[in-house]
């Protein structure tokens, strides 16, 4: 089973990492977002992964044999949460920026950056 | 309980000022009452710690089981630090200088922000730690983009991509040391990391330490900074100086004075040789510039520079020079942009090239950044300058003469840049001869800029109780295991 999670795990990181470093800004978003996902599987094999019994200590029993471990599980619950609402928030701001500059290419963002005629003074800012 | 009230206060302030959207004044009121009750909180809390570290563990589980909060002085300190930069930030909203466009979400985002660093300040728990990143964060974003311009959506996707993957990092390296150690509590993994290999630990704490120092700006991972900041609203920049990276060198102290204190040398050596190069990068980014926002920015990543080193000192005066200089630099930065704010105001621009004559026309205004920006240099009698003395003195007490050295020049340089702002916009006559001091609302202004002024000129006279106070936190960090 840790093998498999593995093996998910370390195509996921690659293939978000490959997405992330493109120029293009949708797949750079969901990029970082497919790197969240494959490190929540981390989280996840963090505890044991070698039970699915649920952690409830039987009737008239006083310890718990053998069972999953919770916290992870509360925890990746936590983190997927916050992935998916970053996710949701680069994705509009993404759609939003490339409307509004009229381009997906990072290497074409240069907005907030303004053009440098001069090769060593710095630019002058309009505001 | 005090514990989580800074917290609690922030959070429902924040609520209730979401909830007040839409009636600009119940809002604003709401604002201001909810930052009062904080500051009290945090004061109240301040002199709580003064017995010993304050715990809650939520839920009646008890420790470890159960997510603790605890403050010691040095989270303490931290709160009322940030409350109070952010009541300056707020006041300084008052004035016409610069100000953030005063819709409805901005209060709610600034409390948000302020209560996600109060949480950061204040968590005794791991996973915490990357929750209230979390929200600091999203408030962050939030407040960035507030305006939707083209420059504004930029610099914010930018300050995204770049965080994102100090937070992806710092989930990765949370997920890890609770596989390694099997808790989250910072008591217990420092107990359970005590008995680990200093090998086995070193790549775990190693990953932690590289999540936050992206979080912190440090060197080579600060480009998310000076590619962003520049397109804030003064007060805003004020606030994300004294909060943002100070909350990432703040979760650093943490971790590698007090919970992982047991890592090996090498992370140490390596720290600080990292923080010689942010030091350096920074203060020399900041030299090229002609932007005041641009140049202040710098700054922050060069003078993130010096608390990394006290940190890589790893002792406890150290830890308390890297401590006194949080808090003087977070004074003194949010101080330096509000400045930078008001001559932007009456000289109409924040490029140095564009503007002058302000010594002749406002001598006040000048008296008031000498005074600021010769603190951030490190020039006695000023607030800087024990900062500075602290952190070299204890390089040079355990042998690292280079760094002692390189904080020292990096000084001179800070030097440099402070004395461009002064000659450009107060010497030099302003290159339009009919240039009149624009007349606007800068009563506000004044009144901030010259409290943070003062701060940073009391604390340089009569240091000795923060130094003693600094020296106290410093030497109780790891103590409870």
């Amino acid at each position: 089973m840790i093998w498999v999670f593995a093996l998910v795990m370390g195509v996921g990181v690659a293939a978000g990492v490959y997405l992330a470093m493109s120029r293009d800004l949708f797949r750079m978003v969901v990029g970082l977002s497919v790197i969240g996902a494959a490190l929540n599987l981390l989280v996840f094999a963090s505890g044991r992964l070698d039970s699915a019994a649920p952690p409830i200590v039987p009737t008239g029993a006083q310890v718990l044999v053998d069972a999953a471990n919770p916290l992870p599980q509360a925890l990746v619950l936590t983190a997927i949460v916050i992935g998916f609402a970053l996710l949701c928030f680069s994705l509009v701001l993404v759609v939003r920026l490339m409307r509004a500059a009229d381009t997906d290419d990072a290497h074409r963002l240069r907005a907030a950056e303004p053009r440098n005629d001069d090769d060593i003074k710095p630019p002058v800012e309009k505001v | 309980m005090l514990v989580l009230l800074p917290l609690l206060t922030a959070l429902a302030t924040s609520l209730a000022c979401v909830l007040a959207a839409g009636r600009p004044r119940l809002q604003y009121f709401l604002s201001w009452a909810g930052l009062s009750a904080l500051l009290v909180c945090a004061v109240a809390l301040l002199f709580a710690v003064d017995d010993g570290t304050l715990r809650v563990a939520l839920g009646n589980w008890p420790p470890p089981f159960g997510i603790e909060f605890a403050a010691d002085r040095l989270s303490a300190s931290m709160v009322l630090v940030a409350v109070l930069m952010g009541a300056a930030a707020l006041g300084f909203q008052m004035s016409d200088a610069d100000p953030a466009s005063p819709d409805e979400s901005l209060l709610p985002l600034v409390h948000g922000m302020l209560a996600g660093a109060c949480g950061a300040f204040l968590t005794a728990d791991l996973f915490n730690l990357y929750v209230w990143f979390e929200l600091t964060l999203i408030c962050a974003l939030g407040l960035m983009v507030r305006r939707a311009t083209v420059r504004d959506m930029e610099a914010t996707l930018k300050y995204f991509a770049l965080n994102v993957v100090g937070t992806l990092l710092l989930l990765a390296a949370v997920a890890l040391i609770y596989a390694l150690t099997g808790h989250l509590n910072f008591i217990a993994i420092g107990q359970a990391a005590d008995k680990v290999a200093p090998e086995i630990l070193l790549p775990f704490s190693s990953l932690l330490v590289v999540a936050l120092l992206i979080k912190a700006a440090a060197f080579p991972f600060y480009a998310w900074l000076p590619a962003s900041y520049h397109v804030l609203p003064a007060p805003l920049l004020a606030l994300f100086a004294a909060l943002l990276t100070k909350v990432g060198a703040y979760a650093l102290l943490r971790v590698l004075g007090d919970v992982l204190s047991g890592s090996p040398e090498v992370l140490y050596q390596a720290l600080g040789w990292l923080a010689v190069l942010t030091m350096v990068s920074g203060v020399l980014g900041a030299a090229y510039h002609w932007d005041m926002r641009r140049i202040l920015a710098f700054h922050i990543v060069s003078q993130i520079g010096y608390m990394l080193l006290g940190i890589a000192l790893a002792s406890p005066a150290g830890s308390a020079g890297a401590m006194f200089y949080m808090w003087h630099n977070m004074v003194v930065k949010g101080g330096l942009i509000l400045i930078a704010a008001i001559i932007l105001r009456l000289a109409g621009h924040y490029d140095l090239r564009r503007i002058g004559g302000l010594y002749s026309a406002r001598p006040w205004l000048a008296v008031l950044f000498l005074v600021t920006a010769l603190a951030q240099v490190g020039i006695p009698p000023l607030s800087g300058f024990w900062g500075k003395l602290l952190l070299v003195r204890e390089s040079f007490a355990q042998g690292q003469a280079v760094w002692g050295a390189v904080a020292l020049g990096v000084g001179v340089l800070t030097l440099y840049s402070m004395a461009k702002i002064w000659m450009e916009a107060f010497w030099k006559p302003h290159p339009d001869p009919d240039w009149q001091p624009a007349r606007a609302r800068l009563a506000p202004a004044y009144v901030v800029t010259t409290i943070l002024a003062l701060l940073a000129l009391g604390v340089g006279v009569y240091p000795e109780p923060f130094i003693a106070f600094a020296g106290d936190a410093a030497r109780s960090l790891g103590g409870d295991r």
